[in-house]
């Protein structure tokens, strides 16, 4: 009975913060009500006993991934709101007509009777350990091409998000920055650069009093 | 009543219908890219509960797989939009049509 519950409540909460992630028209409250989606999910993967994916949702997604939009939302600022042009009302139409379709024939699809009974499964289904055994085991594949690919998306976040000088055009010698070369100066010779200076100095003052004098 | 999988993963498909909705309408590729993270956890979610019908773990390895790859779509997507936004300075996907010729 809690089961169900805790189910209804979080499918509530998951639709309605989807709902306002994509109609809302704030990006803030967008990325927020999304968060609360994630959560909702994580929530459901609890109920599934899949302990692991709903603490590495929560820590992945609705931390560091939604950290990361909230941020690129501050920076963008009042570009990031939508641009208010109206669309024409058959976009509206088929976009709800295809979503809604899709959306109904899983709902619809889904035969009641035959899934009702899923295998009875230990505490240990969806525990870090058993998750580990199958990554670094027989997905050992999977797991090394998953880290392939997130080391190639940090270094291209990087280039991407990098300031890269202008172009010049052809006839300019050198696409970029020239740094000029330091003239080296002796350390003899800026001694007695100083020296000659301080003793033009001195002498003149010198002068000056003998003059006064 | 007894919440079978089946209902998970009516669920899952009303949440991909509803980020399939925001791609469709919304014109701010930041809201887009929003739009697609659902998705992509409607697909999880379904994966997960086909993963706990089935009492086998391959599910589950696929969908911490699918959570790579979002980050990374993440990391990409938003560096695309930064650099978009600094160049350009408005952002509407309608109008990026830089590429298109």
């Amino acid at each position: 009975m809690t089961y169900d519950i805790v189910f209804i409540v979080a499918s509530v909460v998951a639709i309605a913060a989807a709902l306002m992630v994509v109609l809302s028209g704030n990006p803030f409250i967008s990325s927020l009500s999304l968060i609360a989606n994630l959560i909702a999910l994580a929530t459901f993967y609890i109920l599934l006993q899949s302990d692991f994916l709903a603490a590495a949702q929560v820590i992945v997604y609705a931390g560091a991934v939604m950290i990361m939009f909230l941020f690129v939302t501050a920076y963008l600022g009042g570009r990031a709101d939508e641009p208010t042009r109206q669309r024409p009302w058959w976009q509206t139409l088929a976009a709800l007509v295809a979503s809604a379709g899709i959306a109904a024939e899983i709902v619809f699809g889904v035969e009641r009777e035959s899934f009702l009974h899923g295998p009875v499964v230990s505490d240990a289904f969806g525990a870090p350990q058993a998750i580990a055994a199958s990554f670094l085991g027989r997905y050992l594949l999977a797991f090394e091409g998953t880290s392939v690919m997130l080391l190639i998306a940090a270094v291209g976040g990087v280039v991407l998000a990098t300031r890269r000088p202008a172009p010049r055009g052809a006839d300019e010698p050198g696409a970029f920055e020239v740094e000029q070369p330091v003239r080296v100066q002796s350390l003899q010779s800026s001694v007695m650069q100083a020296e000659t200076e301080f003793e033009i100095v001195r002498s003149g003052a010198g002068s000056d009093e003998k003059d006064a004098g | 009543m007894h919440v079978g999988v089946q209902w998970f993963v009516s669920v899952s498909a009303i949440l991909f219908g509803i980020g399939l909705y925001g791609v469709f309408t919304r014109r701010s590729p930041l809201i887009l890219l929003l739009s697609v993270e659902i998705m992509l956890n409607a697909c999880n979610l379904a994966l997960i509960s086909f993963s706990r019908y089935q009492g086998q773990q391959s599910g589950q390895v696929f969908a911490l797989v699918v959570m790579a790859v979002a980050a990374s779509e993440v990391v990409v997507g938003l560096g695309i939009v930064v650099a978009v936004a600094r160049r350009k300075g408005d952002l509407d996907v309608d109008r990026l049509t830089g590429l298109r010729n």
